[in-house]
């Protein structure tokens, strides 16, 4: 082999493992008496996405200028993005959830980005992340629906102009796939993060082996793979939210 | 036969479905380029439900992917 210098540790000879990127560390141990509330290196970047979108929200106001410049633009900019789509897809009464719609939006979007810079942690790709936040929408849109319609609400299992001899085999395929909304949202946003980062360090474990000669070809698949992680960051964000509307859209208009 | 030949074996398998999902993209984004030449106008509107239904079809790739990861790994 023509490499003089790899990163394989010649002592025990092991690869390096891509999925190692993704444990869980303890920062700070904190024992409050039976629950393990230590500080972890997933909820340091939790506190930083929540500091960071404040940051950006708070100092791009801070002008207020009638024509804004540009940071002041961009911060305009994420919350007309969010308006525009709750009043396309929910409707003048999906407004009263905006605050919660536009928070989602901008913690799952500020931590994909966030897990992009070098040694950083993508808390988005762990399902218990992500399936905390989807269940909380899940439930959410549920409970909206039920306080809604009361009863009624089941109706929405039953699609109308549908004739009874089929509803024995379709109310049970409508209930299943409402059921199975918080396990798609979780596993999209997860496997997405999970997906993108894991192809990342394994091409990037490429680039020294294959030394000076070799190593261009997976450095020049790496930074495409960049580019790529940086549109699935925005698009990941964008559909969680725009799913969310559109769960908000059918508890509030039942169809 | 042994069990990590059978885990290679099944994560191989798990990732057929793929070319499903692939000829699904290809579909969204031919149609996407088709209902953007007939109607340029309509090109706002229909760009971000061509992203949503992208996105929609990569998760299924993305299941594929996580079965297959869970058959070879664990």
């Amino acid at each position: 082999m023509a490499c003089t210098k790899t990163t394989r540790n010649r002592a025990t000879n092991k690869v390096a493992n891509p999925l190692e990127q993704f444990t869980i560390k303890t920062l700070v141990p904190i024992q409050l008496g039976d629950v393990d509330a230590s500080l972890t290196n997933s909820g340091l970047f939790m506190v930083l996405t929540v500091a960071a979108i404040s940051l950006f929200l708070t100092l791009g106001m801070r002008q207020r200028s009638l024509v804004p410049g540009r940071w002041q633009s961009l911060a305009e900019i994420s919350y007309e993005f969010i308006a525009g789509m709750i009043r396309d897809n929910v409707g003048s009464e999906g407004r009263k959830y905006f605050p919660f719609v536009f928070s989602l939006f901008m913690f799952i979007l500020f931590a994909n980005l966030i897990g992009l810079i070098p040694y950083a942690f993508t808390f988005t790709s762990h399902i218990a992340v992500t399936f905390a936040m989807a269940l909380v929408v899940f439930l959410g849109v549920t409970v909206i629906a039920i306080a809604r319609h009361g009863l009624h609400f089941f109706s929405f299992f039953l699609p109308s102009g549908v004739p009874m001899v089929m509803a024995p085999v379709l109310v049970p395929i409508e209930v299943l796939s409402y059921l199975s909304r918080p396990i798609s949202l979780s596993i999209r946003l997860f496997a997405n993060m999970m997906a993108g980062h894991t192809m990342m360090k394994v091409f990037a474990g490429f680039i020294i082996p294959l030394g000076i000669l070799g190593g261009w070809a997976p450095l020049t698949v790496d930074v495409a793979l960049t580019a790529f992680e940086f549109l699935v960051a925005f698009l990941q964000a964008y559909v969680f939210t725009v799913l969310t509307c559109l769960y908000l859209n059918d508890a509030i208009h039942l169809h | 036969m042994e069990l990590d030949a059978a885990k290679m074996i099944g994560a191989g398998l798990a990732v057929i479905g793929l070319g499903g999902v692939g000829a699904g993209i290809g579909n969204i984004f031919a149609s996407l380029i088709s209902s953007i030449a007939r109607n340029p106008a309509s090109r706002g509107q229909v760009f971000g439900l061509a992203m949503l239904g992208f996105a929609l079809v990569e998760a299924v790739a993305l299941y594929a992917l996580l079965i297959s990861f869970l058959i070879l790994f664990t």
